[in-house]
């Protein structure tokens, strides 16, 4: 019933009728009052919404993003990743390196090396490679005579160019840094786990001494001051490039064009920037 | 191919905890309820009179609870805010804030016009503490006449017509934030909000019965065995719906067979055979669905058919809590490899233990015991 008809309805005398106009009134403006805080609520998250994407230098870590400036964007390069599984060795260089570099706690994985083995009856095995790498340790051993073939596949973040990630993150945490790496602000992560969930490929952790997502960064930190990224650097065979894939004399661009490469779980279509040399379709 | 056991060595930390149970399930209880009231005060199913405010306060104080799940979860929940002042919305979980303020605000103001009456006339006629606090409910608002009634009326009906769609919302929206994740083939499905919703309609119902049951037996009075026929058959049709779209998901699955199905048929057989195929399917659906098709027939006697009722509304909550477990936890314990599986941890103690999750349940419980005493659940201001 419309307030217009409860007033041509009134049969009441006119103090109470009155009474109640003011009454109504009364409780008009307080239903208004609580709509314009609703309102104001909802405006006010908008304007840090846009403010805080991640794009303006937000930092990683701590970490100053070199050369923020949104004008130079169409100058920044374009940084990949190329794993050719045909070199690695499983020495575990890489894990250690990275690890001492990035502070990663105990039990979680920035990086990881996977051993495949096929087996001729058609058989898979898959074994996590130690940090002290394939050769003396512990891993389980096969008979030489059963193998068809094997190989190890080193895992790290995809930075993917839509990253699933980044998307579900409610809050501004998850950002793409203007050089297209995937990177978190600690500072913001409210620690959902979202994003780990979200991530198709497992790099994703809570690290529980700061409380928020972690992951590899690519060493953006070491990137952004000309060095290679740490697991790179202490790789024994080049079996991790890093490089501008902007640039078609880099290394990494001309290995890319020479033979053929692959990305993990594409029909996802996320786009992941790690390509790799030599993996079969059993690589997940 | 025959393949060995591999899990990603991020996997065993499993990062959503029972907490994350618990949060669809309390909404769930919300929606469910919800709907119930608003069949009386839309749709104006009258044989829900005896029920409908029962039903609203509730899904408020189940609303009241809902986020304490999450904050126990959260590894920051010193920023829980950010969600609201700094929300990123390509995330459909940034949507939380808003649509659970709007949500519980909405319930506030309808409880509160609801019971408004009862709230003034005792606001004068009570003395003491108990004075006090219904003075300060009537928010200095005294006037309860024929005509601010009647303003009261088509607000109550107005919340309750939008309620309707916010409560899909706020339900759904927890459907959608599992399924969604594409990287999760048991969660990736457009059909896991409606699955959700329905479910959580068929908790909300459950609840309800019991707690009609429950509060009849207490005050010792007879539960209108109409009202009680009719939430039977509204949860026996709730279930049938339910269950009829868990299981054409898990058909759709299985005849797909796509990539991950070997591991998703694992899952079912080996890690959810008791949860999944003895708890959700057969005790909570299959029994329940037999206990309402005799519950609900016409000439059953009242004392059997609360009695049927009863056990279906307690197996159905089973159930419910089942299909949540099932989903939250059968989603993390297949590891991203897809080639093994991990412990899902569960532990008595700490911020995300069982006793806590324990606590969490008790706790709308305790606020509806409160309410109870504080206000008229069974002559509500419309009789």
């Amino acid at each position: 019933m419309s307030e217009k008809n409860d007033h041509s309805n009134c049969q009441c005398n006119d103090s109470n009728c009155a009474g109640e106009v003011d009454e109504v009134e009364l409780r008009r403006q307080f239903l208004h009052k609580i709509s314009t805080i609703t309102m104001g609520t909802m405006t006010l998250a908008l304007f840090p919404a846009t403010a805080g994407d991640g794009s303006d230098g937000e930092t990683a870590g701590g970490a100053d993003l070199a050369g923020g400036n949104p004008a130079d964007k169409e100058s920044r390069p374009v940084y990949g990743f190329l794993v050719d599984t045909e070199k690695c060795i499983g020495a575990g260089k890489c894990l250690t390196a990275c690890r001492v570099e990035n502070n990663v706690p105990e039990g979680n994985y920035r990086t990881w090396v996977e051993r495949y083995i096929h087996f001729k009856d058609g058989t898979v095995q898959v074994d996590l490679v130690p940090e002290e790498g394939f050769a003396g340790s512990n891993m389980p051993k096969v008979d030489p005579e059963s193998v068809d073939r094997s190989y190890f596949v080193p895992k790290l973040c995809n930075h993917c160019e839509d990253a699933p990630c980044n998307q579900v993150c409610p809050v501004p945490a998850s950002y793409k840094s203007p050089e297209g790496f995937e990177l978190i602000d600690t500072d913001q992560c409210v620690g959902c786990s979202y994003c780990v969930q979200a991530c198709p490929y497992g790099v994703r952790f809570i690290n529980h001494d700061t409380g928020a997502a972690d992951k590899c960064t690519w060493c953006y930190h070491r990137v952004m001051r000309d060095e290679q990224p740490a697991c790179v650097e202490a790789c024994p065979v080049g079996a991790r490039l890093f490089g501008r894939v902007d640039d078609p004399e880099s290394e990494i661009s001309k290995r890319i064009a020479k033979i053929p490469t692959q990305v993990l779980k594409e029909h996802l279509g996320t786009g992941p920037k790690v390509r790799y040399v030599g993996i079969s379709e059993e690589v997940t | 191919m025959p393949e060995t056991s591999f899990v990603f060595p991020n996997d065993p930390h499993v990062p959503w905890s029972i907490m994350i149970v618990l949060y669809p399930y309390i909404t769930g209880l919300v929606a469910g309820a919800f709907v119930v009231s608003a069949l009386y005060h839309v749709f104006h199913q009258e044989v829900l009179k005896p029920v409908a405010s029962l039903a609203l306060v509730t899904a408020l104080c189940f609303c009241a609870f809902a986020t304490l799940p999450l904050l126990l979860h959260l590894h920051h929940p010193e920023r829980a805010f950010y969600i609201m002042f700094m929300p990123s919305f390509t995330s459909a979980m940034s949507g939380f804030g808003f649509i659970y303020n709007f949500y519980i605000l909405l319930l506030l103001v309808e409880v509160w016009l609801v019971f408004r009456p009862t709230i003034v006339e005792r606001a004068s006629t009570h003395s003491g503490i108990s004075g006090v606090i219904y003075r300060v409910l009537a928010l200095g608002v005294r006037e309860i006449s024929d005509r601010s009634r009647a303003l009261d009326q088509w607000l109550i009906r107005a919340l309750a017509i939008i309620g309707i769609p916010a409560a899909c919302v706020l339900h759904g929206y927890v459907g959608f934030l599992f399924g969604a994740v594409k990287a999760n083939p048991w969660w990736s499905t457009a059909l896991m909000p409606v699955i959700f919703l329905v479910s959580a309609i068929v908790s909300g119902i459950a609840a309800l019965i019991l707690l009609y049951l429950f509060f009849s037996w207490r005050r010792g009075v007879k539960p209108d065995a109409d009202c009680v026929r009719s939430l039977s058959r509204y949860l026996w049709g709730s279930l049938i719906v339910a269950f009829s779209l868990e299981m054409l998901e898990l058909i759709h699955m299985a005849y797909e067979s796509s990539a991950e199905w070997h591991v998703l048929s694992t899952l079912l057989t080996e890690h959810l055979a008791f949860s999944y195929g003895v708890v959700q399917v057969l005790i909570g659906s299959v029994v329940p669905f037999f206990l309402l098709m005799i519950a609900t027939r016409p000439k059953l006697p009242p004392w059997m058919m609360n009695a049927l009722s009863g056990l279906a509304g307690i197996l159905l909550l089973v159930q419910v809590f089942a299909m949540r477990w099932n989903v939250v936890v059968g989603g993390q314990i297949f590891s991203k490899s897809f080639r093994g599986f991990v412990e899902f941890p569960l532990h008595w103690g700490g911020r995300e233990g069982l006793v806590a999750a324990g606590i969490i349940l008790v706790l709308p419980l305790v606020a509806l015991w409160g309410a109870s005493k504080l206000l008229p659940l069974w002559q509500t201001s419309e009789s």
